[in-house]
Parts: structure tokens; sequence; C-alpha cells
């Protein structure tokens, strides 16, 4: 990834992001380090499980980390840092720069507000318009989330709507002051496949109609081979590999994005293997807990190929190819594993 | 062959919804409309279908929560909307359910032990030392520790919590587990994990699986045969290898090309025949209830429902077209693949 043109600081520089979580177990390291730049027209996916830390990022990214929780490091947006800057500040950018899809849509709207009310809620906040104006810009970005009679629609309550449609709403009133960077949390998680199609249609041509940058958070590989351009692998609270998504699954140069590949399960795996019930291959352990990640590297434990090396110090990013890295000590054995 | 376990006849549940106006007939929601199938003790029956499909409405049924509004579901012989309050709780031991969502169905203030030895509680005759003992058995069938007996759900990961659901399911020693969505919610190495799990556990005990699933790579793998449910009614039944390789209903092909696909494209998004959404099921009362949305819809589609037709040994579909559905990889007129 490569920063912006000369003279104009990227539109999102992360720098080394590291969050500290407060759990009743003691503090706990959710971020190690995460790094990136994202530049408008560009997506990025995050791709990873529970607990890796993608949501952290996002919501570090969103400012809505817990009070307790400490963050460090460098968030710049278009130069200006955010990493530090008061409530007002977030409250300024928030929604209105940064905007953010959720995973379940019916949670992420109020069930005792009208959609037309919730999606003109950041227009008044943030654009200062007056209650028609809002309500008129409202509907017209209903109709731009090709909700079906839009019209009718905005005094209808989240509960009468079926969930692809709320999804819709929620990508509405995120789209609603023009952002710069949309964050996308897992949107289709909660939704069918085939609306989940269209969800992710919709938001890929939103996205290259307004040139804003998309980051993208989600499980699956497969919404990440059809949706970003660049992709990082993270795990424990690192990013244990970027690049390319085309190259990372080519490739797959960390063990650990070996290790989901194979755990997917994908059409016609019985049919290859003669109608036999087909076992997936699963990773070894599971996914440590944050305050047990190991010093050195945070997948050792689970990896087959470890050695004392792994465990003894984080392991450093190394390029695989030109804007491909993966931070792993055996990247020559890992080609080797299924 | 192994007998029949499950047989479900003709079922048919509808809704009455409240009224929209006093002196209107309240609405009625047909959620199913003539379902039937056998499934055979020790293998596992798929269901596929988009949310609103009627595969939920049929797992209540099954589980006897809920009354059918006509039709029967025999469960070894016995048919269970005729059995009294106190028979059915007996009868309870032998089927058993596992949820979607881990974190919604366990109770956050019961310990694990008392949440896996529930099912044996409400039967009412078993020591308590004794659930003590069978509960701790299960969380270690289910590979967790008898110790995290004493624990709460939110101690532990979401795929943990699965096992904990998976274990009171099976605390019973049930013949039947109805599992609706069991590992959606699940990361993609955890959802590998319960799915071996779910295997082993059917060759060990050899429990049947009804097994509720909108991850068609899931059913496959899982699956000994599959129906496909819209709008309450089975489109398509067969074998996974048939259905995924051959499918001869366009609802069932719709699901398969909405699956993203493993590949990585990057920005160069598949152009696919993009589903209609829910489109108002307008036309006759006899109409097919796909043809609103059907690529392959001919003018006998809105006259006359299709009704499920045997098209190989053991693969029914209910669609007019279907030899032609089979037979092509694209409707005539569609674009097709690049």
């Amino acid at each position: 990834m490569s920063g912006g043109p000369a003279g104009r600081p990227p539109l999102l520089q992360v720098d080394d992001l590291r969050v500290t979580l407060q759990t009743p177990r003691g503090p706990a390291d959710a971020l190690r380090g995460v790094s990136f730049t994202l530049e408008r027209g560009q997506t990025l996916g995050l791709i990873g499980e529970s607990g890796c830390g993608k949501s952290i990022t996002a919501l570090a990214l969103m400012g809505l980390l817990p009070d307790s929780a400490q963050a460090r490091g460098s968030i710049r947006l278009d130069g200006q840092e955010l990493i530090g800057q008061p409530e007002d500040a977030w409250c300024a950018l928030r929604g209105n720069r940064l905007a953010m899809v959720f995973q379940e849509p019916m949670t992420a709207l109020n069930p005792l507000h009208r959609i037309g009310h919730q999606i003109a809620e950041p227009l008044r906040i943030h654009k200062g318009l007056g209650e028609r104006a809002a309500r008129a810009e409202a509907l017209r970005l209903l109709e731009r989330v090709q909700l079906p009679q839009a019209a009718q629609r905005l005094d209808a309550w989240p509960h009468q709507l079926s969930g692809g449609q709320r999804q819709r709403v929620v990508i509405a009133i995120a789209l609603a002051c023009g952002p710069d960077v949309l964050i996308a949390d897992e949107p289709t998680t909660a939704l069918d496949v085939t609306i989940q199609r269209e969800v992710l249609d919709l938001i890929a041509q939103l996205v290259a109609e307004d040139g804003m940058a998309l980051l993208l958070i989600s499980h699956d590989l497969g919404v990440m081979a059809e949706n970003v351009r660049q992709l990082l692998v993270m795990y424990g609270g690192n990013v244990v590999e970027r690049g390319p998504t085309d190259a990372v699954f080519h490739q797959r140069a960390h063990p650990y994005t070996r290790g989901l590949f194979a755990a997917r399960p994908q059409l016609g795996l019985r049919a290859a293997g003669g109608g036999r019930r087909h076992r997936l291959t699963t990773i070894p352990g599971r996914v440590p807990e944050l305050a047990d990640l190991p010093h050195g590297c945070g997948f050792a434990d689970r990896c087959t190929l470890a050695q004392d090396a792994c465990r003894a110090a984080p392991p450093p990013a190394v390029d695989v190819a030109p804007g491909h890295a993966a931070r792993c000590l055996r990247l020559d054995a890992a080609q080797g594993l299924a | 062959m192994s007998e029949v376990l499950l047989r479900v006849t003709d079922l048919v549940k509808h809704y009455t919804l409240p009224r929209q106006r006093l002196l209107a007939p309240a609405p009625v929601v047909k959620a199913l409309q003539g379902v039937s199938f056998t499934l055979r003790a020790g293998r596992s029956l798929g269901v596929v279908g988009e949310s609103g499909s009627g595969k939920s409405t049929l797992a209540r049924l099954v589980m006897a929560l809920e009354a059918p509004t006509a039709g029967t579901v025999q469960l070894a012989g016995q048919d269970l909307n005729t059995l009294d309050a106190a028979a059915l709780r007996r009868a309870r031991a032998g089927f058993q359910m596992v949820f979607q969502d881990p974190f919604g169905s366990l109770d956050p203030r019961q310990t694990v032990g008392r949440i896996v030895a529930e099912p044996l509680a409400a039967q009412g005759d078993v020591a308590p030392a004794e659930m003590q003992r069978r509960a701790g058995e299960m969380l270690d069938a289910v590979g967790l520790r008898a110790s995290d007996a004493t624990k709460y759900p939110h101690e532990f990961s979401g795929g943990q919590r699965q096992r904990i659901a998976i274990a009171r399911a099976l605390v019973t020693h049930p013949t039947l587990i109805v599992a609706d969505e069991p590992v959606s919610a699940l990361d993609v190495s955890v959802q590998a994990q319960v799915l071996n799990l779910m295997q082993d556990l059917q060759d060990r005990l050899g429990v049947t699986y009804l097994f509720i699933s909108h991850d068609l790579a899931v059913v496959d793998l899982v699956c000994d045969e599959v129906i496909v449910l819209y709008q309450g009614r089975v489109v398509e039944q067969g074998t996974p290898d048939t259905l995924f390789t051959a499918a001869a209903h366009p609802y069932t092909r719709a699901l398969m090309d909405a699956v993203p696909g493993a590949r990585a494209r990057g920005a160069s998004r598949p152009q696919r025949a993009v589903l209609p959404a829910d489109a108002a099921s307008g036309g006759s009362a006899t109409a097919c209830a796909f043809a609103p949305r059907c690529p392959w819809r001919q003018a006998e589609c809105a006259v006359t429902a299709p009704a499920l037709r045997p098209l190989a040994p053991g693969h029914l579909a209910a669609c007019h077209q279907a030899e032609a559905v089979m037979g092509n990889a694209a409707p005539a007129a569609e674009s097709t693949l690049p």
C-alpha cells in the first residue's frame, strides 16, 4: 500500500496502533502494532476470527473504544492525529467523515424511531439541515440504497422491514453525510446469501460512485475475494499477512492463512471425495485469550511449524513479493502445508 | 437401510397476524404449505432456503414447540401432536435442539453444569448426582472439561458455547437433534471444529440430524440428503451431490450462484444474474411462488404451480422447466458467466 501523492498526507494512515483493554484478568493487548494506509477509492479488507482485533481496529478508528481502553500509536485522517483528541472532536467526525455499517441491522437501528428520523439525524447534527430538508435528503438516500417504495418507508419502523432492508437503512445512515471512510464490520453476516450479494453489490457500487475508502471487515474469505483489492489477515492483534487480495489468496504465505483456507467448507468437497464424508482440516488448539497471548509469534502455539525462535520474539514482516508480506519465520516451510 | 425415524407428512402452518383494520379479515402468513419428507435413523437431512422460507417454522414444528395447522410429525412412529403434556415431556428426551446463537441460547446466570443438565432436570426423575455425572460426561464428549461445569457461559468463546449447547442437546441421549444454523455464528476454524464434532458424535452415538442452514457448503459437507424450501414448500430434494451439480430448480441454482466464490477477483466482480428481491407474489393464487423472481419463467408458470415430481431416483423438483434448468448453465435469454 503506497502513501498518498507527494505533498498530501494519505486519507487514513494508521501507524503502529496498539490498544490495551482492561479485562478481569488484567490488561490485555488487543492490538499489537497495526499499520496501514487507505486512500480514497481504495478497498481494504480485514479478515480474521473473533478476538483477532479486527473489530477493535474498527472501534479505534471510530473513536468508540471503551473508556477503560488505552490506545497508543497513531491514526491520522488527512494528516490530523485522531488518537488522544477529545470526545467533541470525535463526535464531529463520527457519522460525518467516518461512517460505519454494523453487523446486526436490528440492533444498529433504534426500534423506537422511524427510519426516516434515524437517517435524518446525522444530517441535522453534522450538516445543520432543517427538518424538511433532512427528510427530503433521507428520502433521496433511501432511494439511493434502493429500498423499494422509499417514500412510503420513510415513516416505517425498523421492525416493519426485513433484514436486508434494514441493512440498506443502516447503509443509508452511514452514507448520509458523504463520509470519506466507510467501515463495514461484517455487514452481511446476519443476512441471507442472496441478500448478502445485493448488499455487497450496493456497497461496492456506492463506494465506486462516491470515491470513498472502504474498510471491510469479515470472517468470510469468499466475501473478501470479491470485494477488496488489499487484504490484511489478522491474528492475535497482529497483522500476520498483508498484500493484494489475489496474491494472498494465491500464495497463502502465513501458516494461519493456510489454516483458514483449509478449514473452510466448500461446495463439492464430498463429490471430490467420492461421496464420502469429508473431515475439515482444523487449526489445532483454540484462539488464545488476549491476556494469554505468547510473547513471540501469537500463532506459535497452534502452528505445526513453530520452532523455538518463533516463541522468542515477535517475527518481523518478511516480504514475500512486492507489496505482499507475512510475519512468519518459516515462510518456506509454510508453502509445504496443505 | 435403517428405519425411518422422522416422518413429516403434509405439514402446514399458518400464522394469523394482528388485524390491520377492524372489519377486514386478519392477514395470514402461510409459513409452511404442505411439507413432507422422511429421515432415517443415523442420517442427516439438510434444510436450506432464505429467511422466510419456513426453515425455522419447520424446526419448531418438528420439535413440537408449536402445533401444526395441518399434517403430522411422527417420531419413531409416534405422532407428537397427539401426546398429552406429560407424555410429550417424557418424549422430549428423544429429540433436542441446538440453536443458532450460542450467546442467546445459554442462560447467563446459570452455571454450565446446570445448563447442560437442564434437559435431565426437565425429565424430573434423575438424581442430582447422576445429572452432574452425565453433564460432566457430555462436556467431555464435546471437547470441554468436566471442570468447566462450574463456570458461567460468559467465560467461554462462541465455539465453546456452541459445544455447551450441543452437550445440552445430547445429555438426554436423544435420537434426533434439530440443529438450526448451528455454526453460522462461528468463526471459520471454530466452525470446522464444531462440524467435525457433530459428525464424530453421529458416528459414535448414531444421532440423526435435521440440519437447518443457509450455507450450502456446510450442508454439502454434513448432510446425506437436502431439501430446499421456498415460501413454505419443498422445491427440490435430493442428495447434496445431485443438487449442487445438477440443480433442477431455478431457486436452488440462484442460491448456489449467490455463494461468494473461492477465487480472489479483487475489484473485478463477476456479473451474475441477480435474483430480484422478494417480488410481491402477484398473479393467480395457483401460480408458481417463485415465478416472479425466476429467469426461466414461462407462461404456464403463472397459471399452474408445478408439483414436486421425481426426475431421477431420489431427486425431486417442483419446476415445469426442471429438465431445461438441469441441462443448461443459464436461461436462454440471460447473460452467462464470463
